[in-house]
């Protein structure tokens, strides 16, 4: 089936739908909002903290002090123009958000309420402020929900549960996708003058993981296999405190509102690491942090997970600024944070890298930041880039709402000025080919399988800490895993509502990125934000101050180079 | 511990009658009933069908009936079900695939309530004003995640598929209650309708399944109120 919209977004989480939102509001453009799940299953929904902006609610604090966090944060591979457009935007943003009935948690005086989170401070590094402004501990769940709830006000047309084959580009113009129909197996053109990718993260390459099953970045893998690079993908994020084994995130806001991680020895660890901060420094420190402390020993019992504790809270604080993390802790751990210790340990959470796009969500080709005409990404998706190598706490948030906002602003002028682009002839004739390989092959082992091999793989040697050894050899896997991929089976093979074909194209997904990831991981000789390695352990500035990006060629992957925006803040050694 | 699970099978466009499977498998008592349907899935039958994304009971996908009960498949322990189950597609709405139901008519229901904020005043600079006191009128119903659990757990529905359901009324709540909301009559006509609210006959089935812990039956009662008293 054929269908002609102006602008489409892919994905419906945050980025997707505030762009989707800005889009809506500006009239005579036909948008389509497509989604391999129902909108309010994305992602966005279980982010949990907060949204930081310098509202200045409850003490004194400006966006300049939030660019400086940023920048600092991202062990200075962050663009500084960028942070500095997102840390002013975000309080337009929050404040738009709270129009369009976004239910924030309040100050006596009925303002937005702010709390203190990991890496935020006032005066350039002076001490923790209070900036993150969150509806309890559901601040995403509540942004998802406000944004669906407002597509529906403006009649937003949603293809749900319609999954993402292919890009179509045609004379270096974007000008469609190939899309399968989950339901009835149907595959479906979609012509469009513009397509935003807001397809979300990739935590699933790890086996132990606060994303949802379905982030498998689809997006990002098919934008890759088009010849898009990818920018920083070794840069991923371990979030300090994941539900131990399960890895269901626990929110910094935790620690936000005075929760203290120990040791073995019931020692608050983070007081020899980080004296200033303490348990609020920034999410890949705290983690390595748990690293060392396990490694000499000091994890629970000598285990591998370290406790949260919670108990000199209070039940009110508890219960009323953290239910969610009380409910989490009761059901999967059958443990009472209000009387007893949480163990945890660090969870694949989020990548600092991805699909390379400029202040306005345009996608670039290349280091030299050639935009290419029609296609846009924001979120997770994307590498603007505003979160450098490590992504400061709540900042996930304020760059899907910020550049969501701004791609959307942008692609609604573009599609007034642009005509469409003619679509190439048969433009679905290479995913056909794939589902229907796929859907016809008797014999070969399970996509499952191979994705177990993987996520465990990437688990043991490219996760907090690595090295030229563990990197290599996480590579020979990943291509021979790639190569068994190519010979995969299902057991599924109806084209009615085949949950298992989708499991299958993601796990290719996974795999490619996977490769991009050890690619860049092998390339960065240092040890910098979410990136360490244990044989270069030092940053240097002099030859790795420079963002990478990723080719994929015929003749295998290439690694070039992009230098950093250093317009406001001079790299210093990162202390808190 | 090992497992003895039945599975309602049923694929409209292949089986004339819906059918079960069964399966045994070996699971930690601490494992999620979704570890359970993935084990299935994974290594025993990749046909077995089921939606699922986040695995921690915020995303609202894998709502279905376990041993008789509405759940989310992610925030059940197999410990706390048992070595036997029988798990099948929640009620009142028509099957696609094994566990998966139609949700379109489900939120066709939500959307009839105007499930959003309407306030046409022009917005201030910062943001508007609201007290603790006030917002705390509608935390409960802010919480809900349209898995869909309370409405297809509501005999009213499954008598009446066209009553709107308590989903659709939790989420009418959030705003009816909302101080800056100001849909008023506009919105109160839907749920005040042949069928809105006083379908709803106080089973307290819906808030034993709320799998967010929302008192839905509660949340009914003070929307009946409200409509009275704004009446009277």
């Amino acid at each position: 089936m054929y269908h002609r919209f102006d602008a489409i977004v892919v994905g419906a989480g945050g980025a997707g739908l505030m762009a989707a939102m800005q889009l809506a509001r500006t009239p005579g453009i036909r948008t389509a909002v497509i989604s391999k799940l129902y909108p309010t299953r994305s992602h966005t929904g279980a982010a949990q903290g907060g949204i930081g902006a310098a509202l200045g609610n409850l003490e004194e604090d400006y966006p300049e002090w939030h660019t400086f966090d940023t920048v600092k944060g991202g062990d200075y591979l962050v663009d500084q123009d960028a942070a500095d457009i997102m840390c002013h935007e975000a309080v337009e943003s929050v404040y738009e958000l709270e129009h369009y009935g976004l239910p924030f948690s309040r100050t006596p005086e009925g303002k937005i309420d702010q709390r203190r989170f990991g890496g935020h401070t006032r005066n350039f590094g002076e001490a923790p402020v209070r900036r993150s402004c969150f509806a309890a501990d559901r601040t995403g769940h509540m942004i998802l929900q406000t944004l669906y709830q407002q597509c529906i006000k403006r009649e937003v047309n949603f293809y749900s549960e319609f999954q993402l084959l292919d890009l179509i580009i045609s004379e270096g113009v974007c000008c469609g996708l190939v899309v399968l129909n989950i339901k009835d197996g149907e595959i479906h053109i979609f012509h469009a003058k513009a397509i935003l990718f807001a397809t979300g993260g990739f935590g699933r390459a790890w086996k132990i993981t606060s994303n949802a099953l379905s982030n498998t970045g689809d997006g990002v893998a098919i934008a890759f296999r088009r010849g898009i690079p990818l920018e920083d993908m070794e840069l991923y994020q371990f979030h300090p405190t994941g539900v131990y084994k399960l890895g269901i995130l626990l929110t910094e806001g935790a620690r936000g509102e005075g929760g203290i991680l120990r040791n073995n020895d019931g020692e608050r660890f983070t007081e020899r690491y980080a004296p200033t901060l303490l348990d609020l420094a920034p999410r890949d420190m705290v983690s390595r942090f748990i690293y060392q402390e396990v490694k000499e020993g000091r994890g629970i019992n000598g285990s591998d997970f370290v406790h949260l504790d919670l108990t000199h809270l209070g039940a009110d604080i508890v219960e009323n600024k953290l239910p969610d993390l009380a409910d989490f802790v009761r059901v999967y751990l059958g443990v009472d944070p209000v009387r007893e210790l949480i163990p945890i340990q660090p969870t694949a959470h989020y990548a600092m890298g991805g699909i390379p796009t400029d202040v306005d969500g345009r996608v670039l080709v290349d280091e030299a930041s050639s935009v290419l005409p029609g296609f846009y990404a924001a979120g997770e998706c994307a590498c603007v880039s505003v979160h450098g190598a490590n992504r400061l706490g709540t900042n996930s948030l304020v760059d899907i709402v910020v550049f969501g906002r701004r791609a959307g602003k942008h692609m609604a002028a573009y599609v007034h000025e642009t005509p469409f682009t003619e679509l190439p002839r048969a433009p679905d004739d290479e995913a056909r080919h794939q589902v229907s390989a796929l859907l016809s092959r008797e014999r070969g082992e399970s996509a499952a399988e191979i994705r177990e091999t993987l996520q465990e793989e990437m688990m043991d040697k490219v996760s907090v800490v690595r090295s030229e050894q563990t990197l290599q050899s996480a590579r020979k896997t990943v291509h021979e895993l790639q190569a068994r991929f190519a010979q995969v089976a299902m057991q599924d093979r109806q084209t009615w509502y085949n949950s298992e074909l989708l499991e299958t194209l993601e796990v290719g997904y996974l795999l490619d990125l996977s490769e991009s990831i050890i690619a860049g991981a092998l390339a960065r000789q240092e040890s910098r934000g979410g990136h360490y390695r244990e044989d270069y352990p030092e940053r240097d500035d002099t030859n790795f101050l420079r963002h990478s990006f990723v080719y994929n060629t015929p003749d295998g992957l290439r690694i070039a180079h992009k230098p950093v925006n250093i317009s406001k803040f001079e790299p210093k050694e990162r202390k808190y | 511990m090992q497992v003895k699970c039945k599975i309602r099978r049923y694929n409209p466009t292949q089986d004339k009658k819906p059918y079960f499977s069964v399966y045994e498998v070996r699971m930690e008592p601490t494992d999620r009933v979704l570890d359970l349907l993935n084990e299935i899935k994974w290594k025993l039958d990749g046909t077995l069908t089921y939606r699922r994304s986040c695995a921690h009971g915020v995303c609202g996908s894998d709502a279905m009936r376990i041993n008789g009960r509405n759940r989310l498949a992610c925030k059940v322990l197999v410990r706390d079900i048992g070595h036997k189950m029988t798990i099948e597609p929640m009620m009142g709405f028509a099957v696609l695939r094994d566990l998966v139901v139609d949700m379109e008519p489900f939120f066709e229901k939500y959307k009839a309530v105007k499930p959003y904020l309407v306030n046409d005043d022009p917005a201030p600079v910062t943001e508007r004003l609201q007290t603790p006191e006030e917002r705390a009128a509608f935390d409960d119903t802010t919480k809900c995640i349209l898995c869909a659990a309370c409405t297809t757990a509501c005999p009213p529905f499954w008598s009446n598929p066209d009553f709107v359901g308590p989903a659709a009324l939790v989420n009418a709540h959030r705003f009816i209650f909302d101080s800056r909301d100001k849909a008023g009559a506009e919105r109160a006509d839907v749920i005040s309708g042949r069928e809105g609210v006083w379908r709803c006959r106080t089973v307290f089935n819906c808030t034993d399944a709320c799998p967010r812990g929302i008192q839905v039956t509660n949340v009914m009662e003070e929307v009946k109120r409200k409509l009275l008293y704004d009446r009277a």
